[in-house]
Parts: C-alpha cells; structure tokens; sequence
C-alpha cells in the first residue's frame, strides 16, 4: 500500500477529532457508578424502545415514498425537476422546530389535511413517526438518486430490449443495481429519525411512553439533573452504534 | 438555545461594567414587568432574561452579576433574598373560552384536550402541585411554559395551565383562575450579589423594583404582592 500523502493525513485526522472530542466529553463525564440503576429506570427503556420503533418505522415511509421519489428524479423528464429536487431538501433547511410547526399547520386538528383527515396525529406515536419521517427523507432520496445516477443505464435499457417492463426492469435490475445506495441511504434516514428532537416535540408533544423519545428525555433531563442527561446520551449512543455495526456486518459485509 | 444566548451574553459582557451600569439577571417570566421597570427609574440596567436554573448556573461560574431575581428560591452563599412578587397558575384557554371551562375539574372531560408542563420544569412542578386533587390526563407535557401556551394558541389543545402573566402578556388567550392553585404558588425573590460590582446601583435597583411604583409594574402584568 502506497503512503497517504500528508496533505490528506492531516486534514482528516483534525477532522476525526473535532467529530469524536465531544463524544470523549460525554464518556470522561459520565457517572459510570450509576449507569446500571439508571437503565432499569422504567422511564428510560420506554423512551429507548419508543426511539428505535419510530425511528425504524420513520425509515420504512421513507423507503416506500422516498426510492420511486429519488428514481422520479434520477430517471424520467419532467418539466420542473430542478424545483422538485429543490422542494425535495426544504426539510434540511427548515429548522426542525419550524417543521414542526409546518406539520401542525397542515397535520394539526385545524391544519389544511388535518380537519377532515377525521383523526388527529399531533400528540400520538404515529406523530412521531410523521415528523421523523419528515425531517430523514430528504437523506434517503438524495442518497439513493445519487446512486441511480452513478448506475449504468444501459443495463435497464438491456433489459427493456430483451422484454421486461419498465417495472419489471426497476424491480430485477434498477434496485439489485443500487442496493447498497438505497442501504446507505437508509442507514443515514435512521440515524437522523432517531437523534431527531425539535420537530417531535413540537408536532408531537412530549409525553412518557407515546411521544416521548430518548432526545426528549435527555432534554428535559438537563433541565434538573445533568448527569443523567449524559447518561441518557450515553445509552442512546451505544444502542445505536451497535446496531449499526451489527447491520454492517450482515448486509454490507 | 436561552441558555446559550445568556451566556453568550455573559461572556461577551464579560470585565468592567459601563459607566454606572447595573446588571440584571431575572426569571424569563419577568421580561415585560423589569423592561418597564427599568425604563422608568431612569437607571442605566443591563438585562439577562433566562430561566432561574441556568441564571444560577452563571452566577455559580461567576458571571458579572449584581442583581438576581428568580422565579424561585434564592440559596447562594452570602447573599440575603427577599420576596417581591407572586406568580399563580391559571387555566389558559381560546379567547371566548369555546369549550365553556369553569374549574379545574372541567380538564377531566374527555373532550378537553390539556397540556401541562413537563415536572422538571417549574410550572410543570408547580401544576402537579395543584392538580394533585384531579386525575386530569394531559397529552403532552410541553418543555416550558411558552410551549404549553404555543400549543394552545395553535389550536392543538383546549387548555393549559400556565402562569397568569403569560396569559396577561398574550391577547389571544383568557385565563380560568382556580383556586386550587393557591397550593402552589411561586414566590419571586431578588438580591443584591455578594460579588457586585455595582452594589449601590444594584441596591436603587432593587429599591426601586419594591416601591409602589416598581409593584404597580408587576401587577400590570399579573404577578400579585
């Protein structure tokens, strides 16, 4: 193996640890003593099983929403595509509370959608998900159309020429083709669904057991206790961290 | 984020303070009534509004501080508190109360949607107080009292129990008074800093936030005596 140059080196090394100081923060200041007892909080795993839940059931709307959203980009014409996939990052920009408030205006009792949808969504899991779902989506569509168009087109056009439909082609050739994309993708939807905060409790509210995820338990943590705020941190970190190196392991090998 | 804006604040204001400069760290809840108290005394006051907790915090670290006024107890060393004001829970609820509220007990009707504030907070500790006589069932427990009223005011819910200068300081709200709330009711002390650097403006200050004029200012916005 040829040595990295040094103009390279130095860079990512800065940049590692500017990415991982805050993390050595919270494990040098934690109250390792009384992790144990604080995990059996009942509080805690609740609010750890609701953000894994929502988080994962975020990331499946947008797998189903997002993959022919990012192929409509990548894929056909259409007059205004520079506008949708612009549209398409509005969430990224939005602060997260600001979407909140967005969702309310159009999911809330009174929204647009929401006063004849028949059901309300704010202060209920499935809000959760909701506003997850639209803070992580644009991860997922801008990863798996970036995928589409680094995939050579020329296989589908291959199979259209020996008879399969369109769909057929999108299904047997199209997605095999960008797999690990889509899994990237996927992977980066989850994560964002998961530490999401500012979107859930305004649209969803905050309460124990339905809407309260880990991000907003460690917040009202550190209204009184800071210790247990890290260690709420803490937990949420290491969760998801070995999930994802487990998934790693199996999907991506 | 107030609390990172008040020590921005504070680190930006750090050192000498300007010529007669007294600097003034009060309870968020105190913002309208100490603006205007401050304009009218005719003192030169410098304002940090944040919550009582990270106000201490600071002050704890040292921050430049002469006067603290905070929502709840004062327990600094050296330092000698005195109550000033008085803040009660209300039931905020739409202008024109359209699900007809009267008491603390109409929050148990199924139809009424009730968000509190989260115990951690002072009105949610405070709300638990003067609910422990009902089993209301609050679908959220907002972050802060602003967020409980921000529900409201968007439509989400039909009533909150938040502070009655909150509601005093928002048109589009009323406030249900209910008695019950008498069990828990936050008493505001001020003080003069040990470390002040300006400890006769610090003391005008808090003088002048004690006279009959200072008092009439936190009435109009809804603390008691």
């Amino acid at each position: 193996m040829r040595r990295a140059p040094l103009a390279l080196v130095i860079p990512a090394v800065l940049g590692l640890a500017f990415l991982v100081l805050p993390l050595v923060g919270l494990v040098v200041r934690a109250p390792w003593a009384s992790l144990p007892r604080r995990l059996a909080e009942p509080g805690v795993v609740s609010a750890l099983v609701l953000s894994l839940q929502t988080a994962t059931l975020a990331t499946v709307l947008c797998l189903v929403f997002g993959v022919p959203l990012a192929w409509l980009l990548a894929r056909a014409d259409f007059p205004g595509r520079r506008l949708v996939r612009a549209l398409v990052t509005v969430p990224l920009v939005l602060p997260p509370v600001v979407g909140g408030v967005a969702l309310l205006l159009v999911f809330g009792r009174r929204g647009l959608v929401g006063s004849w949808l028949g059901f309300s969504l704010p202060f209920t899991t499935a809000g959760v998900v909701v506003a997850e779902a639209f803070v992580a989506m644009p991860f997922l569509v801008i990863a798996v159309e970036g995928a589409l168009r680094g995939a050579d087109a020329r296989y589908e056009e291959a199979a259209a020429t020996l008879g399969a439909s369109r769909w057929v082609a999108f299904t047997r050739v199209t997605l095999p083709l960008v797999a690990p994309g889509i899994a990237a993708g996927a992977v980066l939807c989850w994560a964002r669904a998961l530490g999401e905060f500012g979107a859930t409790i305004t649209f969803a509210g905050n309460f124990p057991g339905r809407t309260q995820t880990m991000p907003l338990a460690v917040y009202l943590a550190l209204e009184t206790d800071l210790q247990s705020a890290i260690v709420l941190s803490l937990i949420l970190l290491g969760v998801s961290v070995a999930i994802l190196a487990a998934l790693r392991d199996r999907w991506i090998g | 984020m107030r609390r990172l804006l008040g020590l921005l604040l504070v680190l930006s204001g750090c050192g000498v303070p300007a010529n007669g400069a007294v600097t003034v760290f009060a309870a968020a809840s105190l913002t309208e009534a100490f603006t205007r108290i401050a304009a009218e005394s005719g003192l030169n006051v410098r304002f940090n509004f944040a919550g009582s907790a990270a106000l201490a915090a600071q002050i704890d670290q040292g921050a430049p501080a002469d006067v603290f006024a905070s929502a709840t107890r004062i327990t600094i060393d050296g330092v000698a508190p005195v109550a000033f004001a008085k803040n009660q829970l209300v039931i905020a609820v739409a202008k024109g109360n359209p699900k007809g509220l009267n008491e603390l007990s109409d929050l148990m009707r199924p139809d009424v949607k009730v968000a509190l504030c989260a115990q951690q907070v002072p009105c949610g500790a405070a709300a638990k107080k003067a609910l422990a006589s009902v089993a209301v069932q609050p679908v959220t427990l907002e972050q802060d009292v602003k967020a409980a009223l921000s529900k409201l005011k968007l439509g989400e819910v039909d009533a909150a129990v938040v502070y009655r200068t909150d509601v005093r300081a928002s048109p589009d709200v009323e406030g249900i008074e209910f008695p019950e709330s008498a069990d828990a009711i936050n008493e505001y002390q001020i003080a003069v800093l040990k470390e002040s650097p300006n400890r006769a403006g610090a003391q005008a200050f808090v003088d002048y936030v004690r006279s009959e004029k200072g008092m009439a200012a936190l009435v109009a916005a809804g603390f008691q005596r």
